[in-house]
């Protein structure tokens, strides 16, 4: 073992720039691509910053999804099991039965279709927008409903109850929630899907949770718990890469203006921006089943281990030029912002229709779209999972 | 150029559609890849190799 490992102790988790991962994780993936460190919950585990080696993770089922989740309050309690129905912290074959039951609602065709219905619920929001005229906070405005209409629409939970589920979903994103606040929003919400799915046997309607109770594949609890799984992924994190994109765009006017200029870049952009960005602010968390040889690494049996998607997604063996730069010209579709392997994000064409038709609409219909407080204001979402702005207030 | 899939590991993302969608499709019941051309021609090599390395679950295989 050399003593490079020890060039940080610590997962890096303070950023100098908004849009940045943490500087360290550079001289990580130079110096200590693959390093034990204590990680932001006290608990020890192995960070590993370069792409290929994130990738490799990812794909390797020797790496187990079941993992201690991130939870700053809970640092020396036990592992606790994962919800019911959280497909994300299961492995193959378990996973594969959960998965292969929504996948059919997520493909590349699907989506795109649903592209007309998204670009209206856009539109509404715009004109709402311009109504009321500036400063609005685009979080509130724009960027959270958008995909919290979309997905309450494709799994058949009514909009009206967002205001419930909203809390209990930025509860379970906090990495500083105590256990128990966990607890109760999950069960609260699970007490939420179990009624619906009880409404959906009584009265299907045209909707992901009314096919899955009639699919007769999930118990209740199952179902409920995929429910929650789907709520909360399918909205905050398409609408944290919203307002952060949107956020970025505004700081990098050369790219912006090229953007606006050539409207065919914004398949790629929408890609760069999800490179650049990688929400997934501390990585994806594994535990190795037994013990791993990683790159002349060995890793033991038990190990915690954090693939750092920022980090990989920074790696000039990857991304040639300068991908500390934005660079909305640059075709990066093998980016880590998704993940890799067999969890890879179920919802991504979903997210990239959304973040296509809003941002387009956004810039083409405030041409003057701008902060309304110093950069330096924006609260940014260093607390919780997924990373992004509290609120963004923006004029025009 | 050959072109191969592995349905089994197949997990859905799609990603292969989206780098090179008259190679590749996916079944609308439960959105597992669909191979529309297992023999492409050279002209596609680029956009195949991107759809084989993008593929979270490594399931396509590309001979030359």
């Amino acid at each position: 073992m050399s003593e490079m490992q020890h060039v940080t102790e610590r997962q890096p988790v303070t950023r100098t720039c908004p849009f940045d991962p943490p500087a360290e994780y550079r001289t990580l993936r130079d110096e200590a691509p693959i390093a034990e460190v204590t990680l932001p919950d006290g608990a020890t585990g192995w960070l590993v910053s370069r792409y290929a080696d994130v990738r490799a993770v990812l794909a390797d089922p020797r790496f187990s999804a079941r993992r201690r989740p991130l939870r700053t309050a809970a640092a020396d309690a036990p592992v606790p099991p994962p919800p019911t129905g959280w497909f994300i912290m299961m492995d193959a074959p378990e996973h594969t039965r959960f998965r292969r039951l929504l996948t059919g609602q997520f493909t590349v065709r699907r989506m795109r279709q649903l592209a007309p219905a998204v670009e209206r619920i856009v539109a509404e929001h715009l004109d709402a927008m311009a109504a009321a005229g500036g400063p609005v906070d685009l979080v509130h405005a724009f960027a959270l409903p958008i995909p919290s209409l979309v997905i309450c629409e494709l799994l058949g939970v009514p909009y009206a109850d967002r205001e419930e589920f909203q809390r209990n979903s930025a509860t379970l994103l906090r990495i500083d929630a105590a256990p128990e606040e966990v607890q109760e929003a999950q069960t609260a919400m699970n007490a939420y899907f179990r009624r619906l799915a009880a409404d959906k046997r009584a009265e299907p309607g045209d909707d992901i949770l009314s096919e899955l109770v009639q699919s007769g594949e999930l118990t209740e609890e199952e179902l409920a718990g995929v429910g929650v799984l789907l709520l909360v992924a399918g909205h905050e994190t398409t609408a944290n890469m919203i307002a952060l994109a949107t956020m970025c765009l505004l700081r990098n006017p050369g790219q912006l203006a090229a953007l606006r200029a050539d409207p065919s870049l914004m398949d790629g952009a929408v890609e760069e921006l999800l490179r650049y960005l990688s929400v997934i602010q501390y990585g994806v968390r594994r535990t190795a089943r037994e013990d791993v040889e990683l790159d002349g690494h060995r890793i033991p049996a038990g190990s915690l281990v954090v693939a750092a998607l920022p980090s990989g997604n920074r790696d000039t063996t990857q991304f040639p030029g300068d991908p500390e730069q934005l660079d909305v010209s640059r075709t990066s579709r093998s980016h880590l912002a998704f993940g890799h392997g067999i969890h890879q994000c179920l919802g991504q064409q979903l997210a990239r229709v959304e973040m296509k038709a809003a941002l387009s609409a956004l810039f083409a219909r405030f041409p003057d779209l701008r902060l309304a407080v110093p950069v330096e204001e924006v609260p940014m979402r260093d607390d919780m999972i997924v990373y992004g702005v509290h609120e963004l207030p923006v004029t025009w | 150029m050959k072109v191969t899939i592995d349905e089994d590991r197949c997990v859905g993302a799609g990603q292969c559609v989206l780098a090179a969608g008259d190679v590749f499709d996916q079944r609308d019941e439960d959105g597992i890849v669909v191979l529309l051309d297992p023999t492409p021609s050279g002209a596609r090599l680029v956009e195949v190799e991107e759809a084989a390395a993008s593929c979270p679950a490594l399931a396509i295989t590309v001979e030359r």
